[in-house]
């Protein structure tokens, strides 16, 4: 146990100080993602205005604190994505990584979460930007923002544990990118990415909360801004601890029979 | 027209070499199928909650939706791969080969590439704007029509300068591979009528990044909204930012080195 934790704090150490390095490629990454939310917000905020002030309970005002906070939640939920398995498995990355005594889960994990301390600091100036120019509103408690700050990462390890089980199926096939962009496409409409679910219509809703894709996006953040109860929101970390346990549970069932249609390559 | 002869010879080569890989056809279909699935899922969530969005109403969307396709295409096809073959060129100095042949080097960097999978977008493009103006049900004359053609055309030119410009500046910076990633954020931007962003973004899409150039003005033409005014402004900036961008690509030649040689 002790030998694991400080495993993790060492990974995740070694991707602060390598990602601190590239302040500029991060920050680059970082505007280019700000283009897609302003769109939403800007497309939303004029709807509600000729709605006479509000679509679905959400403001202008809300609407720009719902995709500012959507700009932290996104870089919270970069992880290792499917495509990068290809890449791996051919490099030989993973032949190298299977002779260390502890799963590759657990490198990755320290390294994205270790990452994600950059991307906080690194998001704090944007936010302010963004805070300046689109004025947001926003009803919190103190409760609700602790609740946040769990979330936040209960969302990170949600999405970490779906994609690593989809990034499991390059095992199997290597014609992958149709499968991969099926659930990126099923994840922006039923996450809360593409607009706040309350917005979608109400089976669309009910459908979401059966799905992954919302514990590990939306449900952060209308956490945040105020929209739930406090029984809703500890209904919504169990959920997230549901997805994470249930992505657990899973990696281990097929980690060994996926290693065995493993033959590697470069080592 | 030697330019003419130069760049069908390219796009012979380009179209035989990936004929080849024919499952690509399918992928990019799929791809294809999908995004256009999750725009019109936008336009039925945003026309679910109001009647028209900034004066425009959903089959005058839709028009947009598809000149944004169709542009789109028109750029994965070959604004995009010749300039990310040029940013790749200049970092490894394989420009050298290409420079070293007797033909205008804006001409040769500019047609070198093609990718024709990504004709299916243009097709879809078309495809969505014919359904939408049967939908918006106006009759659209001859004038309309050649305006549109016009409009379409210049937007396509301006974003082929604005690009160029942008790839130049690799012959002093070297690494410019985050402005594809940036522009394709951008240009998502041109989905909806520019009307509707705040002035300084809509400036900024307008004049900085001609994005409504090239979606919003065409289809501005054909929802019967541009003004003569507007196609005049859009001829006189296609002739401004070819000419800029014929001198940045001199001025960069010129400065560049070479990094084989």
């Amino acid at each position: 146990m002790r030998a694991m934790l400080d495993f993790y704090l060492t990974q995740m150490k070694m991707a602060l100080v390598q990602q601190f390095q590239y302040r500029v490629a991060n920050y680059f990454y970082m505007i280019g993602m700000i283009a897609e939310p302003v769109i939403y917000l800007v497309v939303w905020s004029t709807v509600a205005n000729a709605q006479g002030g509000s679509v679905a309970g959400y403001t202008p005002g809300e609407f720009a604190a719902y995709y500012i906070v959507w700009t932290l939640v996104r870089n919270m939920n970069i992880v290792l994505t499917p495509y990068a398995w290809e890449n791996y498995i051919q490099r030989g990355w993973l032949s190298m990584e299977l002779l260390r005594p502890v799963h590759p889960l657990h490198a990755q994990i320290a390294y994205f979460a270790g990452w994600k301390f950059v991307a906080i600091v690194m998001w704090l100036p944007i936010a302010a930007i963004l805070a300046a120019v689109f004025q947001p509103e926003i009803n919190t408690s103190p409760w609700a923002v602790a609740a946040f700050v769990v979330a936040l990462w209960g969302g990170f390890f949600v999405r970490f544990m779906m994609l690593w089980l989809l990034g499991m199926i390059t095992f199997w096939t290597t014609r992958v990118s149709a499968i991969f962009e099926l659930y990126f496409t099923m994840e922006l409409l039923f996450s809360g990415r593409l607009v706040p679910l309350a917005l979608l219509p109400p089976w669309a809703q009910q459908l979401a909360a059966y799905m992954p894709f919302k514990w590990a996006f939306g449900f952060p953040i209308e956490l945040l801004l105020g929209k739930y109860t406090q029984a809703q929101a500890l209904y919504g970390l169990g959920a997230q601890v549901f997805w994470i346990a249930l992505g657990a549970i899973l990696v281990r069932l097929f980690w060994r029979t996926a290693l065995r249609r493993f033959s590697a390559v470069g080592a | 027209m030697n330019f003419l002869r130069v760049a069908w010879a390219y796009f012979r080569i380009g179209a035989l070499n990936e004929l080849q890989y024919r499952v690509n056809f399918f992928v990019q279909l799929f791809e294809s199928f999908l995004a256009l699935a999750t725009g019109l899922v936008g336009l039925a969530l945003v026309f679910s909650h109001t009647q028209s969005l900034g004066g425009w109403s959903r089959p005058e969307l839709l028009a947009v939706m598809g000149i944004h396709i169709l542009m789109g295409g028109l750029i994965k096809t070959t604004i995009q791969p010749n300039m990310e073959r040029l940013m790749g060129d200049v970092q490894q100095g394989t420009l050298d080969y290409t420079l070293t042949k007797p033909s205008d080097s804006q001409v040769l960097v500019s047609v070198r590439e093609v990718r024709i999978w990504q004709t299916v977008d243009i097709l879809m493009g078309l495809i969505i704007m014919v359904v939408a103006v049967i939908q918006i049900q106006a009759r659209i004359g001859i004038g309309q029509a050649l305006a549109f053609a016009a409009a379409l055309v210049m937007g396509g030119l301006m974003i082929y300068s604005f690009w160029l410009i942008l790839t130049t500046g690799a012959f002093w910076v070297v690494r410019m591979d985050q402005i594809v990633e940036l522009f394709q954020g951008v240009y998502q931007a041109g989905r909806w009528p520019v009307g509707i962003y705040p002035g300084w973004l809509r400036s900024g899409l307008t004049f900085l990044v001609p994005v409504a150039f090239a979606v919003t003005v065409p289809a501005e033409a054909l929802t019967g909204r541009l003004t003569p005014q507007t196609l005049l402004g859009a001829a006189a900036l296609t002739t401004a930012l070819l000419l800029a961008s014929r001198w940045v690509w001199f001025t960069g030649l010129r400065n560049y080195t070479g990094a084989s040689a």
